[in-house]
Order: structure tokens, then C-alpha cells, then sequence
């Protein structure tokens, strides 16, 4: 498609940086916004756009890696399960690094045990197909934009009748982690970058309750350097207005700025779907704690393809790593600099905490891109 | 307790610490800490370039070509990459019991025909067979030599600021090719591997200058971790123009599908190419000439900041640091 | 997180759908995305269409853009 080349046009990337520049001078405090998306984290660095929005312009990276959130606990009831025989783990690539407690799914593939990458769902669905003697499981992290994709997977292999396939529900939702990020005192944010694939299943109006608990604007951006600037640009003029002392002072608003794919009321089949297999329930956020309202489980009618309901995991409690500031990076409150560990004890090589493991990790994107 | 990761076989960092703190550490001598791809040996007034490579690939069959067509172009660059004309290779081959005889006389005629195109002679090998289950159908060592001419000095260490780098065609494309074949990720591509023997293109440049810098072929790790181990090992600093490195829509879709980096796919008949900027134009139009330098391209220049550090600069005026690769290329989608 | 590729429908079969991405082809999933039809183009995260992309949007944009920054170009 010819036209998505354009939305890295420098013709354009320039004068909108320009306006940025100049509307950022009406700015009466700095502004922060918080991105929570790992794909905008990691856009932000390669395109270098932290780098040429003014200074008053602080862009954070809020907790947007799935891989970054999953809890120790479950990292290590995962490692867990690839040590037993008569399992297969299926996984996409960004779980594999993660270290848990001792060791990692990378270091337990060394060791011997069955570990295979997919790059979907349904590769992993098919290895379940030809390995019926084993359990196939995959390995189901990540947001909004994941799940459907991995319920739809499992949908298929129940109609095929395949059913050594199975799923490590670790999901999250967005909006809790959201609303409870706003909810902490510490966290200083003026204005949310919201993450466009997550908004193509939600929809834009699921910000809306968001938006107007806490009036602070929502731009749904998609992931080329315009798009990202152009998220910017409008949560900055939402800001620059809201300033004027009036008596009607204007709300801050959700603004769809990707409409090319998102649309106001979401992806109805996809949010269907996940609605028929799975009901809400409250889970644990590594170095946040628990969320109400921000994880799944498959519902009782779906119970037997949840491997935690076929196997015992226990590997008793799990310890966060000492002296990483993962959750509060993830927070917004620190930098990935202002963490003791970042650099010298944790960096990609020997990653202590997952901001650092997954590749769009705030702390990795940090050390590939802006390690200066 | 630390064991062997597949990280440590990717050409990057891991690999560089292998290197470091086991290999020179108990074998060093003045040529091993060179640490350039090919030995170059002075044995009583003539010049050689002596270098070996194993071959473990998965496929060994792959889209444009095949593990015995690798084995030969692999030791043949390494030599090529000195300066040095290639002369001859052995042949090593460790096959898995039940490996088909058809596939064997396959790779072997392809190891035939590169070697011509090369210009190069097999002249000894060895052949072990091991049981089902205890190798990965077949992997290849070869080991060449080759001649030198005593008036070129070529080595990683030689990079000074103002030198403008080049390389000769698309990147990430042996990458790509490769990884479409492996399980769990099948797709198709148009993509083939750029696998090909480097002799005849470092013999075409040295025909126009005898002032080559820097020659070396970026293949793990990519050309990001290549140019790192240049910045590194001649202390300058290296900035690329992201708009002037040649990479086709194909690999860029492919990777960003995958949630990779063109720019640490793997290449196996990419050179690079670090020459004073007089020399620059000179050696472009004969790359350019070249059988395999068609899409030769001028992709940035040696600096005096940042010792150590390749930066990449966008059409746009922002720019990131490229460091090397960490670990293992995974395909991730979130 | 999330990464999606724009990818044109060549092929369709049931729930599945052969894409193009720039001359890499590969079957998707198109569950999630009903009524696909040879020639769109849509998005693909992890093996799965997850919905179509509006071609005339992405143009207007832009040339909303365009129109703008050409625009002020000549104010100044």
C-alpha cells in the first residue's frame, strides 16, 4: 500500500515537528505523556523522535510489554512446564529470554526441553497436530490485540478436535492497568498515547471513561514517525487549549488520530469472542501488583484447555530481583537511567528485570537506541 | 552454573566473550589476536591468508541455495576479505546416519560449482558419520589459503576518520530466505539468499586502488555488528545514512513481520568496504561493475566521536545508536 | 505492544487467507475479519487478519496534511 510510505515522509515529519516546537512554547508546565505500548516505545527510539521534540515534551513509556509484566510466579510456573516431558511449549520469541527465579524457557531449551517459537498461534496449533501424543501448550501472553488472535486459535483446534492443545492464560487488559496507574499518586501524567492495535479490537470509546475520570487527553496514534507525532501533537493542543482560564474550560477528550484502522466501537467479533471464552479477573502485574479487573481465565465450559487445570505448577512463591526498578519505569516515576542496575548489572546481555528482556522493553529500547 | 547458549553461536556480544575470555586467553598469539577472519601468515617471504568455518544450517536446502554452496562461499570470503586471492579449500563433512545419498551428491555438486566460480580447488577433506539423532543431518568445515600481495594492508584495525564506508548490494536477504524455511514460521518469499563468492568483487577493487582500508564480509550478527567490530577494533566512530542503506521491500516486510532488524540479518556475499574518500568514487564504479556489486552503494563514513559506536542518522535528522547484536534473532510479534 | 503488518488479500479459503506483504506470502487467519475480500488490504498481527485497513482514510490524512503544511509553507 503505497500511501502508508507517506507517513514516513520527512516532507511532513519536519513541519510537524515544527508546530510541535511551536505550540510546545504556550506550554505553561512541562508536558508528560505516557505511551503504553512497547511498538510506540520501540518506534519512539528507532526513529529517534525523543530526540527532536522540544525539551518541555517528556514522552514515558508505561507498562506496554506484555513479556514486561508477566509475574515472576508465572514465569517460573512456565519454565515449570517445559521441563516435563510430555509437554511441548509453544511460544512467540519474546518469552524466551525472560529469566524467572533460576532459570529461563532459553536456558531450559539448552537443556533439552521441547521449546519451539512460533510466529502464531496457529503453528502452534498444527505442532499439537502432529505431536497428538504430547501436550501442546501455548504459551498466551499478551494484551488486547493478542487475545482474540489466541482465542481464535483455540476456537480452531476445538473444531478440528484437537485437543492436546492447550493455553497458559497469562492475558492482561489495558484500561485497569490504565485507570490504575492514574489511581497512584506518584504517577505524574498529562496526557495518554494509547496504543493503536490494542484501541483496533477496544475501540477508541473504551479510553473514554479514562479520559473523563481523570481529564486528561487520549490520542490513539499508529506506529509510523507521523502517526506518533501527530498522537503528540494532539494531546499538546488539547493541553495548550485547556490552559486558557475560562469559565467553560474544555474537557479533555479521546482522539482517534489512526482511523485508517480503529474505529469508535472496536473490533465487535474479536471482543465477542473474548467474551465467550473468557471472564474477567484480577491479576498480578510484575512490579505493580495486583490490578482488579486486568486479567482473563477461560470459563468454566473452556476450563479443561487451561494447562493449570491439567497440571500442577507448584513452585512455591517467587521473588521480584533485588534492586530493580522495573515497576516504577513502568510507572513513569523513573527513567530507565535513574535505576541503579541499568547499564552495568542489567542490560540485554544479563537482563535482571523484564523492562530490559523483551526487545521493546522501556529499559532495552533505552539501551539499544538511546545510549548515548 | 553458566553452560552454552545458541546466543553464544550468534556472531554477537556472547560470542565475542567466548572468544575474549576462553579462546585468546589460553591461545594467544600475535597473529590469533588480530582477530580478523582470516590469519595472515608470513612463511619465509610469502604472504598467506589461512582461515577455517564450520557450516550448521537449518535448512540445508534454503531458497537460492544450499549448505555445500555456503561452506565454500563462507571460507572463500573470510579469505577474500584479506585482500587475498583464494587458492585452495578442504572439505570436511560430519553426516547424519540416514541423510540421503541424492541430497549428499546435491550439496557436493554445488561445492563443485562454487568452487569454479570461485576459483578455487578442494584439495583434501574428511568424512565421519554419526548416528541418527546426534547431528542435524549435515554440517561442513572448510579451511582455505590463499595468496597475499605484501603490498596491501587490509584489517579491521585500519578505519581513520573521513574513510567512506560501502557495501554492494541489499542486506538480509540470506537472513530472510533462511528463516522462511524454518518450522513454525513457513511463509513464502521471492527473497533468495545473496549467497556468492566474494573473490572476484575484492579483486576488481584492489584493480582500481591499493588503498582498501577495511574489507569484511557481514554475516551472523548482520551488518549492524559487523561495523560495530570496526568502530571497535579501530577506535573511530561510524555514521550511516538510514535512506542510502540498500535494503529491498521484500526483507523490510518480511521483517518487520517477523519484529527483526534487516540490519542484523545474516549475509552471505555482502562486503564491506572502507576506503579514503579520494579512493571512494573509483572503488563505487567498480563495485558497481562487479558480477555481484550491481547495487553498490556509498552507505556512510568513519568519524572521530564517539570511539567505538556506530550511529545511524535518518532522513529526518534524528538519529539512534546501532549497537550489536545481543543474543540470538528472535521473531517476536509484540 | 502489538506489532501488525499491512499485507494485500490474494486468496481466500474459508477461515483462511493467502496475503502478500511485498512479495512474502503467507496464510492468515481471518476469523477475526469477516467478509475479506482479493484485493484489500489488511492488518496482520500474529498470523491473523485483526481488521482491515481503510485505504481512503490513510490517503486523506495524509493529503489533509499535505494540504496544511503545503499551506503554511506559503504563508511564511
Amino acid at each position: 500500500m503505497q500511501v502508508l510510505k507517506k507517513y514516513r515522509n520527512p516532507e511532513l515529519i519536519k513541519p510537524m515537528l515544527n508546530e510541535i516546537s511551536e505550540l510546545s512554547q504556550k506550554l505553561d508546565e512541562e508536558l508528560k505523556l505516557m505511551e503504553v505500548c512497547g511498538t510506540h516505545t520501540m518506534a519512539i527510539s528507532k526513529y529517534g523522535l525523543r530526540s527532536l521534540l522540544p525539551k518541555n515534551i517528556k514522552l514515558l513509556s508505561g507498562p506496554g510489554c506484555p513479556v514486561c509484566v508477566t509475574s515472576q510466579q508465572e514465569i517460573d510456573e512456565m519454565i515449570a512446564l517445559s521441563k516435563m516431558p510430555e509437554v511441548i511449549v509453544t511460544t512467540f520469541g519474546d518469552m524466551i529470554k525472560v529469566p524467572g527465579s533460576n532459570s529461563s524457557l532459553e536456558k531450559e531449551k539448552s537443556r533439552g526441553a521441547d521449546i519451539r517459537i512460533v510466529y502464531s498461534p496457529l503453528a502452534a496449533v498444527e505442532i499439537a497436530k502432529e505431536n497428538p501424543e504430547k501436550i501442546v501448550v501455548f504459551l498466551a501472553v499478551g494484551f488486547e490485540t493478542t487475545i482474540p488472535v489466541i482465542a481464535a486459535a483455540l476456537e480452531e483446534a476445538i473444531e478440528e478436535g484437537i485437543d492436546n492443545f492447550k493455553l497458559f492464560v497469562a492475558h492482561k487488559l489495558i484500561p485497569p492497568a490504565l485507570e490504575a496507574l492514574l489511581n497512584d499518586n506518584e504517577v505524574k501524567i498529562d496526557g495518554l498515547i494509547c496504543p493503536g492495535h490494542v484501541s483496533i479490537m477496544i475501540g477508541s470509546k473504551a479510553y473514554e471513561e479514562v479520559v473523563n475520570r481523570y481529564d486528561l487527553p487520549a490520542i490513539v496514534a499508529g506506529f509510523e514517525p507521523l502517526d506518533i507525532l501527530d498522537g503528540v501533537k494532539g494531546a499538546l493542543k488539547q493541553k495548550v487549549e485547556a490552559q486558557v482560564e475560562v469559565e467553560d474550560k474544555v474537557k479533555a477528550k479521546v482522539e482517534n488520530r489512526y482511523g485508517r484502522v480503529v474505529k469508535d466501537e472496536g473490533n465487535q467479533i474479536a471482543q465477542d469472542l473474548i467474551r465467550r471464552l473468557y471472564q474477567v479477573v484480577d491479576t498480578a502485574w510484575r512490579g505493580i501488583g495486583i490490578i482488579p479487573n486486568s486479567g482473563l481465565e477461560l470459563r468454566d465450559e473452556y476450563a479443561e484447555y487451561e494447562i493449570r487445570n491439567v497440571i500442577d505448577l507448584d513452585v512455591g512463591d517467587s521473588n521480584e530481583p533485588q534492586g530493580c526498578s522495573c515497576g516504577e519505569i513502568l510507572k513513569g516515576i523513573k527513567l530507565p537511567y535513574d535505576c541503579q542496575l541499568f547499564g552495568d548489572v542489567c542490560n540485554p546481555q544479563h537482563p535482571v528485570g523484564p523492562c530490559m528482556v523483551s526487545s521493546e522493553g522501556s529499559c532495552a529500547a533505552y539501551y539499544k537506541y538511546d545510549r548515548r | 552454573m553458566e553452560e552454552i547458549l545458541l546466543s553464544h553461536g550468534s556472531g554477537g556480544k556472547l560470542t565475542q566473550n567466548l572468544i575474549d575470555e576462553i579462546f585468546i586467553k589460553e591461545l594467544d598469539n600475535e597473529i590469533l589476536r588480530s582477530k580478523n577472519d582470516a590469519a595472515i601468515l608470513d612463511l619465509e617471504g610469502e604472504r598467506l591468508a589461512f582461515t577455517t568455518d564450520s557450516f550448521v544450517i537449518n535448512p540445508i536446502f534454503f531458497p537460492g541455495g544450499n549448505i555445500g554452496e555456503l561452506a565454500v562461499c563462507g571460507t572463500v570470503n573470510d579469505l577474500a576479505t584479506s585482500g587475498a586471492i583464494p587458492k585452495y579449500l578442504s572439505l570436511s563433512l560430519i553426516i547424519e546416519e540416514g541423510l540421503p545419498i541424492t541430497e549428499l551428491k546435491q550439496v557436493i555438486k554445488s561445492v563443485s560449482e562454487t568452487a569454479k566460480k570461485a576459483g578455487v580447488k578442494i584439495v583434501t577433506g574428511d568424512t565421519k558419520v554419526v548416528a541418527k539423532g546426534e547431528a542435524d543431518k549435515l554440517y561442513i568445515n572448510t579451511t582455505g589459503v590463499g595468496s597475499l600481495s605484501t603490498k596491501l594492508n587490509i584489517s579491521a584495525d585500519r578505519a581513520k576518520p573521513g574513510d567512506m564506508i560501502l557495501v554492494n548490494g541489499n542486506l538480509g536477504e540470506h537472513g530472510i530466505a533462511v528463516l522462511s524455511e524454518r518450522k513454525g514460521l513457513e511463509f513464502e518469499t521471492i527473497v533468495k539468499s545473496d549467497t556468492a563468492p566474494l573473490s572476484g568483487l575484492v579483486s576488481d577493487i584492489l584493480e582500481v586502488t591499493d588503498q582498501v582500508k577495511v574489507l569484511r564480509d557481514p554475516t551472523r550478527g548482520g551488518l549492524a555488528t559487523t561495523l560495530n567490530e570496526i568502530a571497535e577494533a579501530s577506535q573511530v566512530g561510524i555514521k550511516l545514512q538510514e535512506d542510502k542503506l540498500p535494503i529491498s521491500e521484500t526483507v523490510e516486510a518480511a521483517s518487520q513481520m517477523l519484529g527483526l532488524d534487516p540490519l542484523y540479518l545474516a549475509n552471505e556475499g555482502k562486503l564491506i568496504v572502507i576506503v579514503p574518500e579520494e579512493e571512494v568514487e573509483d572503488v563505487l564504479e567498480a563495485m558497481q561493475k562487479s558480477e555481484y556489486g550491481v547495487k553498490s552503494a556509498i552507505i556512510g563514513q568513519v568519524t572521530a566521536d564517539e570511539p567505538g559506536r556506530v550511529v545511524l542518522e535518518n532522513n529526518f535528522g534524528a538519529s539512534r545508536v546501532l549497537d550489536m547484536l545481543t543474543g540470538e534473532m528472535l521473531p517476536r510479534i509484540c | 505492544m502489538c506489532l501488525a503488518v499491512p499485507a494485500e488479500v490474494i486468496a481466500i479459503d474459508g477461515k483462511h487467507a493467502v496475503v502478500d506483504l511485498n512479495g512474502n506470502r503467507t496464510e492468515v487467519g481471518i476469523k477475526l475479519v469477516p467478509d475479506v475480500e482479493v484485493g484489500e488490504y489488511l492488518l496482520i498481527h500474529a498470523g491473523y487478519a485483526i481488521n482491515k485497513i481503510d485505504a481512503q482514510e490513510a490517503k486523506e490524512r495524509i493529503e489533509l496534511l499535505e494540504e496544511f503544511y503545503a499551506g503554511l509553507e506559503e504563508i511564511s
